[in-house]
């Protein structure tokens, strides 16, 4: 599928950046305000889906050299890995810890395992979605 | 805390080898795998005095509060002397491997399955919860497979490692319905628990059928009679995996398990019976049947289900002694479950030293058939010398381990028989005569390995390779299992004294401490010991029959020995296969319309009858919110949307008319004041849109539907019903509260935990677990996609499974 279209391809150039943007806030803000790993990730691979649809599987590819599946691998990794990781600090499987820091650009921002867990739920929609898209579509 | 990581170790291990394997191509890899046996035979090893002295040591990892599930170790003497076997068999075989196989083979997976068998094995004798034994258990079941199909492209391998699986994996099953039984009587998973309050259960209807499941589970694992027929098939493994998990190690788990289990069950007249009936006749076909294979590694498959049977019938003798509580008596026929256990050391020892003979006749000369060989003392003495010690000792002469135990055992039998329990009587006395007409059998086809192999004519014609003796490295661990023969014949007691009395007191808490509980071993009794006739007896009868064997080798051709437990069980297979094939042929039709019938169908059936048996149709408006203009606008466009998709024309237009109906729904969400769910929906419609997009590009063009009105009323009857339901489900939902809402409980999640987000607190830690679970199903899903689409035959091309 490779769709020639001048205008919507520079349009894509920049809302691509805005949608991914908005994606990592919307994963950032999802402790307190609307947003979270899931929807972050959708939102991000949505993007990705863009690009696919706009420019051909190769030129994407050749832009962005991820595997994908390995992110998604990744994301599961580290879903799973915090749930072990609090059973090794003696405490119930999945028991998320969060604290309080000072940081040097952000100020006092908290910080919790929550963030890697959803992380890891962000990556493994990412990965898996942009995989299932695009094996699909090579197999033409 | 460091038996905890024990278990984890050999895991943690296997995860590594894969990667150090595309370093080093070559057989050197195992020498870094033999590390992890050995270090973790060290730690188990310095806790032998500690143990010795009547310690235990156990530590919890808290896990599954509701469901009673935690992550339990417990050493005692019992899984000490298991883990000991585990771990020491295990270094030597893994040393003996690194001879063994060739650099050819895929050495990276063979270890990585090993050292997932060992974590596994290690988990099964050191685990406490029953939930977290029966997961192990299962884990070594499907290492075995694993094992056993390692030359998968043979066809007998990979019939003989579904044949283990399925049979070891349905006693497996039975085993967990067993344990739930306990459960849901004591109320706890923990073996320890259950010891100590069983006694108020034992009438309870559940107690006999916990008992019979569990020995079920027991039985399949240690290949008795009847299940025993996946030991010889198991045979297709490689030989140090035979050597290591079907004689060695996997096969005791059921011994294991039996003799963690004597405390609760035993005692018992039908544990008694069954453990100890099975045993004996187990010992007595399985002897009985090893005299008449040609396949060296057959005879000792054959020889370990025997073996196997008699430690299981001394454990079930040995049970006796927990009927009568402290008494003279009981001490007596404990002796049995010490015969029982210093058996499976001196087992170990003997067999697997055999099975490596075994494997170093394959490897050197091709072949293992008794017939083919012959005359090869003069060329392989090392290896001679070996396999006569191990056959003479598991045959019960001295001066060998297996004389002492053997011994052991008759002197048991002997005392069985002055039982005043359970009406003994004559029972007791076939199961003399049985068990000595076993260790006869036992006797000749020792003595065929021996001299068959190593004695008579030599026939280099009939050997593919020439003869020589073995290299060094592969001598090396046979060498030391054979020393420990000898070893344990002269210096029984200090195996007595440091593993076996703490192992009594873990089979007989309530006799722990008991004066002579753990009897000195001695080799000699004296001329008018029972057992010592019984072992002359052995060898005379042996011998005669052992040298005039092709007179009566006419037997095994007679009517019983004819009916074959394999081809009933492969018959039943093919039956199973027919028959499920034949049911799904049914129903499975091949079109998505039809699946679409059977779902909604059911829904309706259930949903619908769910809704009119509560009678909860009733329905309440008087809480709802008016509806407003743009919620009328909104649903105006939906039923536009849904009714043209009725009639669109192509796949395009049904698609877009979909996302339709799902955009309008986030515009739901949006006047409802659900942002999140908003943001989620708009973001998915448009994945999904353009995931169908993608899909049905491929499909071709949009036909007419033709079929007869009678369907498409039927159809549209069903799609009606079905839409029906779902509004009365919605409306009776707002309408009837049966219970209290829990919303409340999230409302000060931001206490709870730390987030003023309640949807993402549900989501990131309320309920953590259904997203971390729902993470994994993704991502295997999204790998099920990618498998099934770039690994699909090409036109033409060949199946992978072909290759």
């Amino acid at each position: 599928m490779k769709i020639n279209d001048v205008i919507l391809q520079t349009v894509t150039k920049i809302v691509v950046f805005i949608i991914l943007t908005f994606g990592v806030e919307l994963f950032l803000s999802g402790h307190n305000n609307p947003g979270g790993g899931f929807i972050g990730g959708l939102v991000l691979s949505s993007a990705f889906v863009l690009l696919y649809l706009v420019h051909d599987i190769e030129t994407v590819h050749k832009g962005i050299p991820f595997d994908f599946k390995k992110i998604a691998a990744l994301g599961a990794f580290l879903a799973v890995g915090t749930g072990i990781g609090s059973a090794l600090f003696g405490k119930h499987f999945l028991t998320q810890a969060a604290g309080h820091f000072t940081l040097p650009v952000f100020g006092e921002t908290e910080l919790s395992t929550v963030l890697v867990f959803e992380a890891g739920v962000a990556l493994t929609v990412v990965g898996v979605v942009v995989t299932i898209i695009s094996t699909i579509s090579e197999d033409v | 805390m460091t038996i905890s990581l024990s278990i984890f170790i050999p895991f943690i291990a296997a995860i590594f080898v894969p990667f150090l394997y595309k370093r080093i191509q070559s057989r050197k890899i195992g020498w870094f795998v033999l590390l992890v046996p050995l270090m973790l035979f060290a730690t188990l090893a310095s806790f032998i005095p500690s143990i010795a002295k009547g310690e235990t040591y156990s530590h919890t990892f808290r896990w599954i509060e509701s469901a009673g599930i935690h992550f339990t170790t417990y050493l005692d003497g019992l899984s000490l002397i298991f883990g000991l076997l585990i771990t020491g068999v295990g270094s030597l075989v893994i040393l003996y491997s690194i001879y063994y196989l060739s650099e050819r083979e895929s050495l990276g997976r063979f270890y990585v399955y090993l050292l997932l068998f060992m974590g596994a094995m290690l988990g099964v004798v050191l685990s406490d919860n029953l939930m977290v034994l029966y997961v192990f258990w299962e884990l070594t079941s499907i290492s075995s497979f694993l094992l056993i199909a390692f030359w998968y492209h043979r066809k007998k391998s990979r019939y003989g490692a579904q044949k283990s699986m399925l049979i070891t994996v349905s006693g497996g099953i039975a085993m967990l319905a067993g344990f739930i039984m306990l459960h849901t009587m004591t109320g706890t998973y923990s073996v320890r628990e259950i010891v100590v309050t069983i006694g108020q259960y034992t009438d309870e209807p559940l107690f006999v059928f916990a008992m019979l499941l569990v020995l079920l589970g027991a039985f399949t694992k240690s290949a008795q009679f009847p299940f025993h027929i996946w030991l010889p098939d198991a045979m297709e493994a490689p030989t140090p995996v035979s050597a290591y998990l079907h004689s060695a190690t996997m096969v005791k788990a059921g011994i294991y398990l039996v003799a963690r289990f004597t405390p609760i069950f035993g005692g018992e007249m039908t544990w008694f019976y069954i453990v100890s009936s099975v045993g004996i006749f187990t010992l007595f076909w399985g002897s009985f049947n090893a005299v008449k294979q040609t396949d060296l590694k057959a005879l000792l498959a054959y020889s370990t289900i025997s073996q196997l049977g008699l430690v299981m019938s001394l454990f079930g003798l040995g049970s006796a002694a927990l009927n009568e509580g402290h008494s003279a008596n009981s001490i007596i026929y404990a002796q049995a479950t010490f015969a029982a256990l210093f058996h499976l050391i001196n087992h170990s020892t003997f067999k697997g030293a055999l099975f490596m003979v075994v494997g170093i006749l394959d490897h050197e000369l091709g072949t293992r058939d008794v017939r083919r060989l012959g005359g090869l003392m003069a060329f392989m003495p090392v290896t001679f010398s070996i396999a006569l010690i191990g056959s003479f000792s598991m045959a019960g002469l001295p001066p060998f381990n297996g004389f002492l135990s053997k011994e052991m055992f008759f002197e048991s039998l002997v005392n069985a028989r002055n039982l005043e329990l359970f009406d003994v009587g004559t029972m007791g006395t076939i199961f003399l005569i049985v068990a000595w007409l076993a260790s006869v059998f036992t006797f000749v086809y020792s003595m065929i390995i021996v001299f068959q192999t190593f004695f008579g004519e030599f026939q280099p014609e009939r050997i593919e390779k020439p003869s020589r003796e073995a290299p060094f490295g592969m001598l090396v661990a046979p060498s030391i299992l054979a020393i420990l023969v000898i070893g344990i014949f002269f210096f029984p007691n200090s195996i007595g004294n440091y593993l076996l009395r703490p192992a009594m007191a873990a089979v007989y808490p309530t006799l722990a401490g008991a004066e002579g509980l753990t009897p000195q071993i001695v080799a000699w009794h004296g001329f008018n010991s029972p057992a010592l006739l019984m072992t002359i007896g052995v060898i005379i009868l042996g011998a005669v029959l052992y040298k005039f064997y092709r007179y009566w080798r006419g037997i095994y051709t007679i009517a019983p020995m004819t009916w074959n437990l394999d081809a009933a069980f492969n018959a039943n297979l093919i039956l199973l296969e027919k028959a499920s094939h034949f049911f799904t042929r049914l129903y499975m039709k091949g079109y998505l319309k039809d699946y679409l019938v059977y779902i909604f169908s059911f829904f309706i059936v259930v949903v619908g009858g769910a809704i009119l048996y509560t009678g909860s149709y009733t329905f309440d408006f008087s809480n709802d919110a008016p509806i407003t203009a743009n919620e009328y606008l909104i649903v105006l466009a939906m039923v536009v949307a849904g009714l043209s998709m009725l009639f669109a024309k192509s796949r395009m237009t049904a698609i877009i008319l979909n996302g339709v109906l799902g955009y309008s729904i986030a515009f739901f969400f949006v006047v409802f004041r659900a942002p999140d769910l908003a943001l989620t929906q708009a973001v998915v419609e448009t994945v999904t849109t353009a995931l169908f997009l993608l899909c049905f590009y491929f499909l071709p063009d949009w036909k007419k539907e033709r079929s007869p009105i009678r369907t498409k009323l039927l159809n549209g009857l069903i799609a009606f019903a079905a839409g029906t339901i779902v509004t009365v489900l919605a409306l009776t939902v707002q309408g009837n509260k049966m219970f209290e809402s829990i919303s409340v409980y999230f409302e000060d999640s931001y206490q709870l935990a730390g987030g003023k987000n309640i949807v993402n607190t549900i989501l990131g830690d309320f309920r953590a677990f259904d997203t971390m679970l729902e993470v994994v199903v993704l991502f295997i899903a999204g790998i099920g996609v990618f498998t099934l689409i770039k690994l699909k035959t090409r036109k033409e091309g060949q199946d992978f499974e072909d290759q």
